[in-house]
């Protein structure tokens, strides 16, 4: 894949762990403490910022909230456009989702479309009591009526850009960047 | 990425790494058939059409339900109950059924090479569920995927194929798809039913179902097919179970942790003993319901997007 040129850095790996304390209190804040809370990574990078979510969380609580893995190609309404098709990978959401508080985790929101695809495959595990939505960047243009409850930056972004998150569990580094869009 | 190939036409002239895809996507695919809510949009707005001109029960259900798990639509043509009692060709049917708008035609024909045919004729994608005595190439990547999933590999293990080999379409897909895949391949069968030149496959063949059974980590044992056997290719099916009947006896001169395998139906007492069957090795109906996940992998395969770039 063609890669554009590297504009600006947002955030750099202390900003990504202050962020992710930030937010671990807001979870823990908003839902007055982190009983029936479950958090679900969306992949790649939902995946492990939600497992270093849960450790933060832990470290603040003293008790561990169960971390699930989703995987959305499945439920991707843009099959039929796509140039490759992308690979299924598995879903492994090994506790009950009923009843839980659901917190999606994912590095980037942008058109909406992914956390819309993320939305129905949670309801097909079961009947979450409520499901929120965490971001470490919200770059905006939403194409849906979508808005997260955790933010790590909004960064207003144009369309032409590309955001970037690198994590050191895939990327072997931790950075968020403003990439310009290949030609 | 998808498929290399537009149809899934056999095992023969498929790549390892189609075979290998198709089989790392029906992993997940199994997972949503364990769920409580068997269903994901993937292919809604797609419709799939299984065209069969002989009958089957789990091959057909076993599309059918992969289909609307994945939300496709679904229509059955059988040519008993269709415009082929008039006299229309499978080349005529398939036209139809293409200008209808679908997107996969699922086809099983008395005729090998009818798949083939069909592929070349129409220009949505062709699923081959058994043409003739040629191939049935998803029975055969759903015995590899079961393979796979409880040995961990297929590479090096020694899979003994037994019973007619001569009529099984069965057999010849799992012939080539497992040496495709590194496995050693055995056959055993009363001679008569053993098709000439079948070490140049790339397989050991034996007479003496013993000889084959002897260490192999996999029994695939093959259906005696009752309707075929009316030109006394062998005596009796008396002595068919005396002599190639895979029973508790023979099946301990495999590993002990062989894996028993059937593509079904079953003549119980007469291939297999009951015995055998409904052990612990036994995979038969684990088998069935791989099918349906091995299958899903191939429509989401076989349906793949052409465009642009995704806004995700």
């Amino acid at each position: 894949m063609k890669v554009g040129k590297e504009k600006a850095q947002i955030l750099d790996a202390n900003g990504i762990r202050r962020a992710l304390t930030r937010i671990a209190h807001e979870i823990i804040e908003r839902n007055k403490g982190i009983e029936n809370v479950a958090l679900v990574g969306i992949r790649r990078r939902g995946v492990p910022l939600a497992d270093r979510l849960a450790r933060r969380i832990k470290e603040i609580e003293g008790t561990e909230v169960p971390v699930g893995i989703l995987d959305i190609t499945l439920y991707r309404d843009d099959l039929t456009t796509l140039a490759h098709q992308p690979v299924v990978h598995q879903t492994i959401v090994d506790f009950p989702v009923t009843g839980k508080i659901i917190v999606l985790v994912d590095d980037v929101l942008f058109t909406g479309r992914t956390i819309r695809a993320a939305l129905d495959a949670i309801m097909d595990l079961g009947r979450p009591q409520t499901i929120q939505l965490m971001v470490l960047v919200d770059r905006g243009h939403r194409e849906l009526p979508i808005r997260a409850d955790f933010v790590g930056k909004n960064v207003p972004t144009s369309k032409r850009e590309l955001v970037s998150v690198r994590v050191k569990e895939i990327d072997n580094e931790d950075s968020v960047v403003i990439m310009e869009k290949p030609e | 990425m998808g498929l290399q190939c537009k149809h899934m036409l056999g095992l023969q002239d498929i790549s390892v790494q189609d075979i290998e895809k198709v089989l790392d996507t029906a992993k997940p695919m199994k997972d949503i058939i364990g769920r409580k809510i068997k269903k994901v949009p993937t292919l809604r707005g797609r419709s799939v059409v299984t065209v069969f001109y002989e009958n089957s029960t789990r091959t057909r259900m076993s599309f059918d339900l992969a289909a609307k798990y994945l939300s496709a639509d679904t229509v059955g043509l059988s040519a008993s109950s269709s415009s082929v009692q008039k006299g229309e060709s499978l080349i005529d049917t398939a036209r139809t059924v293409e200008a209808m708008g679908a997107d996969v035609v699922v086809l099983r024909h008395p005729a090998s090479g009818s798949a083939e045919l069909l592929a070349k004729t129409v220009n949505c994608a062709v699923i081959n569920a058994g043409d003739g005595l040629h191939e049935h190439p998803t029975q055969a990547l759903l015995d590899m995927f079961t393979i796979r999933e409880h040995k961990g590999k297929i590479k090096g293990l020694k899979v003994a194929i037994i019973g007619d080999i001569l009529h099984s379409r069965v057999a010849r897909s799992n012939i080539w798809g497992l040496t495709k895949m590194g496995a050693e391949v055995r056959v055993a069968g009363p001679a008569t039913l053993l098709p000439p030149e079948m070490d140049k496959l790339g397989v050991k063949v034996f007479t003496r179902v013993e000889d084959a059974l002897e260490g192999a980590d996999v029994v695939n044992v093959l259906r005696i097919q009752l309707e075929r056997q009316k030109q006394g290719l062998f005596p009796s099916l008396r002595e068919y179970a005396q002599l190639y009947g895979i029973n508790k006896e023979r099946i301990a001169l495999a590993k002990a942790d062989v894996l028993v395998m059937h593509p079904g139906p079953m003549n119980r007492g007469i291939e297999i003993t009951a015995e055998v069957a409904d052990s612990q090795q036994a995979v038969i109906n684990e088998q069935v319901n791989n099918g349906v996940a091995v299958r899903m992998a191939l429509l989401y395969l076989l349906t793949g997007g052409e465009t642009v770039e995704t806004t995700y």
